[in-house]
């Protein structure tokens, strides 16, 4: 790879790009009043749509608290737009790192083993 | 396709985590053999880019939101073994930090995203591809084909796993435990949002990556099966 160090900052550069711009995902659903992905409500907008929530997603749906739930912090689902844009970039940078830290520790694990 | 905890029976979601547990041990064996150190930093970078890349949620106005995930790329690139690896990473990290995609659905959703993507998608790409220069057209079309139908496929298979939730198990009342949508409403829902929004959305990142590199750094796509 002749050029490939500075194809990697690039790229490393484009990811970073990318994390700033993040917030266009919260952002245009918001404009064009989009809501949740097909087949991922929340077991209450089941409950509405449906009007009954079954029993085994009931019991199953907060089985797991994620300490950033969709790429937000707990208790700012009513701060706004601007925050949750906030919220989303924080979210794009702490989830890139933690990947590439596990990827490369793969990859440390993996060589040692050869 | 981020398939939450509660849609999916546990009839459905230990068989996924049969399966995602010993074939990720296999494709972690595989990318071993030809990655060697100094391709593992760009499969960091893959990885990042998977997970980024899936929070650029894309609206369809009044309806349902969708994104990339970027998959058919870094199968093109590092192949479909490393790309099962880099987006399921990016999977897991999704599920346990952010709560996107339960955790019971990991397996579900590491075969849909992590395995059905990137091979439909790099299967195709060297099928239309063939010998063509590394520089030409062809390689670009080829991986917006790639994206799109590689995309499309896994949406089809994530609406038959949500389909098929009120067929195999249904309380006592008769109502569904779990997904309450049949196959007839979910396979095509998941599949007509796909073929005209989201398939086109994977099809574009995987077209301008490659047109990207072409110009800037084509070597970067002789990595995998040595193309010409």
């Amino acid at each position: 790879m002749s050029n490939g160090n500075s194809t990697m900052k690039k790229m490393l550069l484009g990811l970073v790009v990318l994390a700033l711009l993040s917030p266009v995902g919260v952002i245009l659903p918001d404009m064009f009043k989009a809501g949740s992905a097909w087949g991922e409500w929340g077991p209450d907008e089941i409950g509405k749509m449906v009007g009954y929530v079954p029993q085994g997603m009931k019991k199953l749906a907060d089985l797991w608290q994620a300490p950033m739930p969709d790429y937000s912090f707990k208790g700012w689902e009513e701060k706004g737009l601007c925050m949750q844009s906030l919220a989303y970039v924080i979210s794009a940078v702490v989830g890139m790192g933690i990947i590439s830290a596990i990827t490369l520790l793969f990859g440390k694990i993996m060589n040692k083993k050869e | 396709m981020h398939i939450p905890d509660g849609y999916l029976s546990p009839q459905t979601y230990v068989p996924f985590y049969a399966f995602i547990i010993p074939y990720l041990g296999i494709a972690a064996r595989k990318v071993s053999k030809f990655i060697k150190s100094r391709y593992v930093p760009l499969l960091a970078l893959g990885a990042a880019f998977s997970f980024v890349i899936m929070m650029f949620n894309v609206p369809i106005p009044g309806g349902t939101t969708g994104h990339a995930v970027g998959a058919v790329i870094v199968a093109i690139i590092l192949g479909p073994w490393a790309a099962s690896i880099a987006v399921s990473i990016a999977l897991i990290v999704q599920a346990l930090l952010f709560g996107d995609g339960g955790i019971t659905a990991i397996g579900a959703n590491c075969f849909n995203m992590g395995v059905v993507i990137p091979f439909v998608g790099y299967y195709i790409y060297k099928l239309i591809s063939g010998s063509s220069e590394i520089t030409s057209p062809r390689r670009w079309v080829a991986g917006a084909i790639g994206g799109y139908v590689g995309i499309n496929v896994a949406a089809v298979i994530a609406g038959i796993e949500f389909g098929i939730q009120p067929l195999i198990a249904k309380a006592p009342d008769g109502h569904p435990l779990y997904s309450p949508y049949p196959l007839s409403v979910a396979v095509p829902a998941m599949a007509l949002e796909h073929l005209m929004v989201f398939g086109i959305v994977e099809a574009l990142v995987t077209a301008l990556i490659i047109i990207y590199l072409q110009k800037s750094d084509k070597t970067l796509l002789t990595i995998y099966g040595g193309a010409r």
